[in-house]
């Protein structure tokens, strides 16, 4: 058995009175790129953002349930600056901060205190490669990061991750502003990226999960309605309302 | 250590922000505090009744009389002269530069108007002293031109850019399927502003007049310098009259600390900081009012 | 569309159009009438030396200097405070009855008659703090008074800052206070500097609140400390076209020339800056 990196327990989340979440029992394994389907509203984003914390932000957001990192519960063991660095975010729509491309990479770790330049300069150069963007950039990284191309912007802003050295990260529909080529280059990040952070990707792509992730959970209304290994779920889905999702019959 | 450090100094900043951020509750409460503690003062001698009701101000007559009737009539009489000139005016131009302006014209004449809330209030009341007021008095033979009048359309001046500015975005939050709906059936664009637009945007009006009223009752320097400074119960608006605000700017200099006057101008700056409380209060629940 | 919707519509715009133009031709004239008749009052002398003979001659050097330190005392109390306060109701408030009732504080601060500071602050500075009439008392008297339009103009820049920037920060580990200061701040700076010069003017301009705060009717030096009285701009031209008979006409109009014109220079500067801001915005 493995140990998982993540494991929710009885999880559930709300919006005022929208149940978005129910009761949500699963594990993340380290390394794995974790996909997440299902149609809108279907809790998905909810369920990401949950895992740092992004959904205590909103006034009428509640919860309850564990959610365990490295067996801590991120609510009660860890400040949410702490869980945030250890759980980085990418978002749908690629959004650099209004500043220049190495300023946008090393604010992270600015945040938590790093001063020094040399260090500085290593850990954007290697966020930058870890991205696939550095070629591109390294001659302008003091470069508005808002004049690179939306591919890039989305490579900046996976960059920007990198720079805290997270063991998670989020992707939140990652490609859904993106062309087929800046897609691509992005999913083959992901899949490189694998080897050393575990990866939770939430996607309304069903081939993307499909080309990616490891294990592929299917959501709906808040449910978790089906978990298993990618290839089971797209070709011998148990439930019939995977199937009838992945077919293209709802959603 | 550092860590600790920048959690310490974090403490302390938004410790900072949340004191600023009341602030306001305590100057408001100050205000009404201090006025109230030299204010009240006056009534130990001298009956609220005959403050509130008295038609006499004579501050320095033996023994003196502080009846602020002719003060408020004279406030009265101004804001209502200066509310008549100004709100038709007002919503015209809202109207003209929100939905007839052409995008160009539209942010000069923001600038004009932006220009003339700058003029500072003495400043309008020096031009007045120069231009308007021999003009009344020559129009209308008349030994004076300080007068309530010449007040009224000066402080009209005055409240316009606080009524437009306010009715101006009352009628921008009209939403356009109103208007499309409206022009679809076949009103012309006049028919659908005055039928549509108007009322829509009426509560935000209301705020916007609210406003413009506050501003006028509170106008102290122009009314001074121009309304003749005389404090009797006007009966026309060609006659000399005093404001409440003026009152308390022109004699407040000359006031013994402690004395009854001086504590007769603070309770008269009470009745004016209630006034405008109420004015300011009505125009708030006017703009928060629900949307339909 | 019959002919006389048609017609009374043209009659309605025309009206419309008629009372814009009312509103906004006395701001022309009323500048180029001081310009006209003040500008010849206008001189090196004027601007920097005393009142003479009663005021009746010489320049308004003390006034000015007077304006300036009333103006940047107010200023340098009300812009910090002001901030935080705009920060706190845009970062941190929620909406609860505190919030609330700061909001309607604000909303009657920006409603309480010039004068009634003036009394606030003979109350409170002179009398009860003992700071008499003096730069400090008028200063503070400004400060309050110019607290509403710095709370408002900087709450608004700080809401124009996208919620996506601050997402993304705190989305980094960055704290609260980190993305205000970081990435909303440095993001909103021109709205709030624009806000800051506009109530500059304000206070400038202001006579009402400084009359029994610090106001001297004439003054034959400079004033040394901020416990001194001082005369400033506005008094000055309220005291020499009220209370001095036969004074040259020019001195009045030159005196309310400096300043329309020193009030105006900020207006414009505070609308340069605001429509140079809009224009690169960068989201």
């Amino acid at each position: 058995m493995v140990t998982a990196k993540i494991s929710c327990k009885k999880l559930n989340a709300w919006f005022g009175k929208v149940h978005s979440v129910r009761s949500l029992d699963l594990d993340i394994r380290p390394h794995e790129i974790f996909g997440i389907i299902g149609p809108a509203n279907s809790g998905k984003t909810t369920f990401l953002r949950t895992l740092n914390r992004m959904n205590d932000l909103d006034l009428h957001f509640r919860m309850d349930g564990e959610v365990l990192l490295d067996g801590q519960n991120i609510y009660a063991d860890m400040t949410a600056e702490a869980l945030r660095s250890k759980v980085g975010m990418v978002f749908a729509m690629p959004m650099p901060l209004p500043m220049s491309v190495f300023d946008n990479v090393a604010y992270g770790p600015r945040m938590h205190g790093m001063r020094d330049r040399k260090k500085l300069a290593e850990i954007v150069e290697r966020s930058l490669q870890e991205a696939f963007l550095w070629e591109e950039v390294k001659d302008r990284l003091g470069m508005s990061g808002m004049k690179l191309s939306g591919g890039q912007q989305q490579r900046l802003c996976i960059a920007r991750t990198l720079a805290l050295s997270p063991d998670v990260i989020l992707f939140d529909e990652p490609c859904s502003g993106l062309d087929p080529i800046s897609t691509a280059k992005v999913e083959e990040a992901m899949l490189i990226l694998k080897k050393e952070y575990t990866i939770i990707l939430v996607t309304n792509n069903i081939k993307q999960a499909a080309r990616v992730s490891g294990r592929t959970a299917f959501f709906l209304m808040g449910e978790l309605i089906e978990l298993d290994a990618t290839e089971k779920i797209f070709t011998a889905p148990k439930d019939k309302r995977t199937e009838d999702y992945i077919l293209g019959r709802f959603g | 250590m550092d860590r600790t450090l920048r959690r310490t100094k974090e403490f302390i900043v938004e410790g900072l922000i949340f004191l600023s951020g009341i602030t306001s509750i305590l100057f408001v409460v100050l205000i009404f505090v201090f006025l109230l503690k030299e204010g009240l003062s006056l009534f130990k001698e001298y009956p609220a009744g005959q403050f509130l009701f008295g038609t006499g101000w004579y501050p320095i007559s033996e023994p003196p009389r502080f009846g602020i009737v002719p003060l408020v009539c004279g406030s009265l009489i101004v804001t209502v002269g200066a509310i008549m000139i100004a709100v038709p005016v007002s919503v015209a131009a809202a109207l003209y530069i929100s939905e007839l302006a052409p995008v160009k014209i539209k942010d000069f004449l923001k600038a004009g108007i932006e220009m003339l809330a700058a003029i500072p209030s003495v400043v309008l009341g020096f031009i007045g002293m120069v231009t308007l007021v021999p003009f009344v008095r020559s129009f209308f033979h008349i030994p004076t031109g300080l007068t309530a009048l010449s007040g009224s359309i000066m402080l009209a001046f005055m409240a316009m850019p606080t009524i437009i500015t306010i009715a101006e975005d009352a009628i921008n939050a009209v939403p356009k399927p109103y208007k499309e709906g409206a022009l679809a059936l076949g009103a012309t664009r006049w028919q659908m502003m005055y039928k549509i637009v108007l009322v829509a945007a009426s509560p935000g009006i209301i705020a916007a007049i609210m406003l413009g009223i506050g501003r006028v009752i509170g106008e102290t320097m122009a009314v001074m310098m121009i309304t003749g400074n005389s404090a009797v119960i006007p009966h026309s608006f060609l006659q000399p009259v005093r404001t409440m605000t003026a009152t308390i700017a022109s004699e407040m200099g000359e006031t013994v600390y402690g004395s009854e006057h001086y504590f007769a101008l603070f309770a008269l700056g009470i009745v004016l900081f209630i006034i405008t409380f109420i004015i300011n209060f009505i125009a708030d629940l006017f703009l928060h009012r629900k949307k339909i | 569309m019959s002919r006389r919707a048609h017609i009374s519509q043209k009659i309605a715009f025309s009206l419309l159009f008629l009372s814009t133009v009312f509103v906004v031709i006395p701001v022309v004239a009323i500048l180029v009438f001081i310009v006209k008749n003040g500008v010849g009052a206008i001189s090196w002398e004027f601007l920097t030396s005393y009142p003479r003979a009663g005021m009746k001659q010489g320049g308004i050097f003390p006034a000015i200097v007077g304006t300036f330190y009333l103006v940047f005392g107010a200023i340098a109390v009300s812009l910090p405070i002001g901030v935080l306060a705009a920060i706190y109701l845009n970062e941190y408030a929620k909406d609860t009855l505190l919030t609330r009732t700061i909001k309607l504080a604000i909303v009657n601060l920006a409603g309480v008659p010039s004068v009634v500071y003036g009394l606030f602050g003979l109350g409170l500075f002179v009398v009860f703090l003992k700071f008499g009439t003096s730069i400090v008392a008028g200063s503070l008297t400004l400060a309050i008074m110019g607290l509403p339009v710095i709370i408002t103009t900087s709450k608004e820049a700080l809401s124009s800052v996208p919620k996506q920037f601050r997402e993304v920060s705190l989305s980094l580990g960055a704290t609260r206070w980190q993305t205000v200061r970081h990435v909303v701040l440095p993001n909103a700076i021109s709205g709030i500097l624009t806000g800051a010069i506009l109530s500059i003017a304000r206070a400038a301009g202001e006579a009402a609140p400084i009359l029994f705060t610090v106001a001297a009717f004439y003054l034959p030096k400079l004033p040394r400390s901020v416990f001194d009285q001082a005369m400033a701009l506005p008094y000055h031209l309220y005291i020499i076209s009220t209370q001095i008979p036969n004074i040259s006409k020019q001195t009045q109009y030159g005196t309310a020339l400096v300043l329309v014109g020193l009030v105006f220079i900020l207006n414009l500067v505070a609308i340069v800056i605001r429509s140079r801001f809009r224009k690169k915005k960068k989201w």
